[in-house]
């Protein structure tokens, strides 16, 4: 199990436990956050799961983007440089304390 | 008195929890509803991704509880009473109360139909024999999968996206697959000739035969099991299984039956609204007689009109104005489309079909309508823009890939 800390839009600050070899998307959703629309079920078709990593651990590296993510997150008129595609990245145990932020819907 | 309380009521009831009803559920819920709701869904399962049965699902890619589209402890925590396994057969407007396929009455406050449709069937010769599969629900698809492992060959009938995703999954399996499309070319219904010729390419190279100009005239059987197809060309072509994509028809005839307004689906206004009193329809089943005039088959758009629909109920009459959207996968290919090309008189293309990334432009009177962006994420983000707009771009600069969209956009 890996902890998720989760900012909803409201600003509020929720935790809950992931589970690992699910996507962030999944998680989140499954956890019943639905401000987090991830309309086309994580097949990098919408952008609507669109977040902010706001904290992983040190020694861990993200998956590397896709261009078709990079692509679909720029349409967003909310991109950071902390913004990722939540379907794109599985959560697995070595992102122990990650932190995500859901990203303002466009 | 008593006997009143007893009987069972909500103050809404949605019927169908397929993508509409589950987002009309949830939806008046974030709206703040604060009275009695029941989704009411003929299928045994909880709310389930759909589209993804045509493609990771089907493709043994992704199991069935990874598509739920929330949380199964969901609907109780707020307080919606989830009924699976119940058809709704009878609406009754005058008395505001419906009959369940158990022959419960139920009355309601407000009703949001979401019933979606039926697979269109087969009615030819041979209709009726063993082996011949549609894909609407997780019931058809798993049939589907169970028949998978004994076949050699498939014919897929209808070339449209659910038909030509099967097919493309198929071959991934090694199956023999025939495609055969009564008109001319593939997606014809909803994409232009460069679209469809590419697919055709795609599928051809992967080993799918395809068959176009070619009408269904029976279905061969042997011992009660399919064994072919009959085309009206004159060739039969021998088949172990059959997927029929051809259409949904729009589940909605208690709906007529009681009155409302509708052939094609049931009309409704700008806010869901059908011609009865407190009676809203959404998703599949709806046509939106104002604005687009046409029935839209997409998760955006059963998604949307949900949410209008559970924001006329809360009070706040907000006219549905969202931009289309649509995607399609088959084998590595992605399609994004943005807009709705209904009655474009043009088209401009973007890149080389041949490249396998490009888009197609759709024009209407000067106007950009719609785009389909294949491997093209970027034109799919920058389009909407142009759709939103109904930008007017000259032809020759839409074309010139050398010009991002977001600068035509800026012109
Ligand atoms: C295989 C497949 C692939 C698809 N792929 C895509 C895609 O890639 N992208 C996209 O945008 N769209 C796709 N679609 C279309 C999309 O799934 C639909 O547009 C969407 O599900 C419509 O939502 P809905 O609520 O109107 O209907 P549905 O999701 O079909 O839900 C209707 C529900 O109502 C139930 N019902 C019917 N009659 C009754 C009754 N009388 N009483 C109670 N319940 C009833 C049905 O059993 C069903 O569960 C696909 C569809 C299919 C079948
Ligand atoms: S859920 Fe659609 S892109 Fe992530």
């Amino acid at each position: 199990m890996t902890t998720i800390t989760l900012k909803t839009r409201d600003g509020s600050v929720h935790e809950f436990e992931g589970r690992e070899g699910r996507s962030l998307m999944e998680n989140i959703r499954d956890a019943g956050f639905e401000e987090l629309v991830a309309m086309c079920g994580g097949c990098m078709s919408c952008a609507t799961c669109h977040v902010y990593i706001d904290n992983v651990p040190a020694d861990v590296k993200l998956p590397p983007m896709s261009v078709d993510e990079d692509e679909l997150l720029d349409g967003s008129d909310y991109r950071q440089p902390s913004s990722r595609l939540s379907c794109q990245v599985p959560l697995v145990a070595a992102l122990r304390g990650i932190a995500v932020t859901i990203a303002p819907e466009d | 008195m008593l006997q009143e309380a007893a009987r069972e009521g909500y103050d809404c009831i949605i019927v169908g929890a397929g993508h509409g009803g589950a987002q009309a559920a949830a939806s008046l819920r974030q709206f703040g509803f604060a009275g009695s709701i029941a989704l009411i869904g003929a299928e045994p399962e909880m709310p389930y991704d759909r589209p993804a049965l045509s493609k990771d699902y089907l493709a043994g890619k992704k199991t069935f509880d990874r598509m739920y589209l929330r949380p199964t402890d969901f609907w109780s925590a707020r307080n919606i009473v989830l009924r699976r396994g119940r058809r709704v057969e009878v609406v009754d407007p005058s008395s505001k109360t419906i009959t369940l396929d158990d022959s419960t009455n139920v009355s309601y406050g407000s009703l949001i139909w979401a019933a979606g449709g039926a697979p269109r069937a087969l009615t030819c010769d041979g209709h009726n024999l063993s082996g011949i599969f549609y894909i609407r629900n997780k019931a058809d698809c798993d049939a589907l999968i169970a028949a998978l492992p004994k076949a050699k060959s498939a014919v897929v009938i209808g070339g449209g996206f659910i038909g030509l995703e099967a097919a493309a999954i198929l071959r991934g399996f090694g199956t023999e697959v025939t495609v055969v499309e009564a008109l001319n070319r593939l997606l014809s219904r909803v994409a232009g000739e460069p679209v469809s010729r590419f697919y055709e390419q795609e599928h051809r190279r992967h080993g799918v035969e395809i068959r176009l100009s070619a009408g269904v005239q029976s279905i061969a059987g042997k011992n009660g099991r399919v064994s072919g197809v009959r085309l009206n060309t004159g060739e039969t072509i021998a088949a172990d299984l059959l997927i029929v994509g051809i259409g949904i028809i729009p589940s909605v005839l208690p709906l007529l039956i009681a009155g409302a307004e509708g052939g094609n689906g049931v009309n409704v206004d700008e806010f869901c609204r059908t011609s009865l009193a407190d009676i809203y329809c959404v998703g599949d089943c709806a046509c939106m007689t104002r604005g687009s005039g046409i029935r839209i088959e997409s998760v955006q758009n059963a998604s949307d009109q949900a949410i209008t629909a559970a924001r006329a109920i809360c009070g706040e009459l907000k006219p549905y104005d969202a931009v289309p959207w649509f995607w399609s996968n088959q084998y590595d290919l992605k399609l994004q489309t943005i807009g709705l090309n209904a009655g474009y008189d043009a088209t401009i293309l973007r890149g080389d079909p041949a490249t396998r990334s490009f888009s197609l432009v759709y024009m209407k009177s000067g106007t950009v309508i719609a785009l389909d962006c294949i491997n093209m994420p970027r034109d799919y983000v920058q389009g909407r823009k142009l759709v939103e707009t109904g930008a007017r771009i000259d032809p020759t600069s839409l074309a010139d890939t050398s010009l991002s969209l977001k600068d035509l956009v800026r012109q």
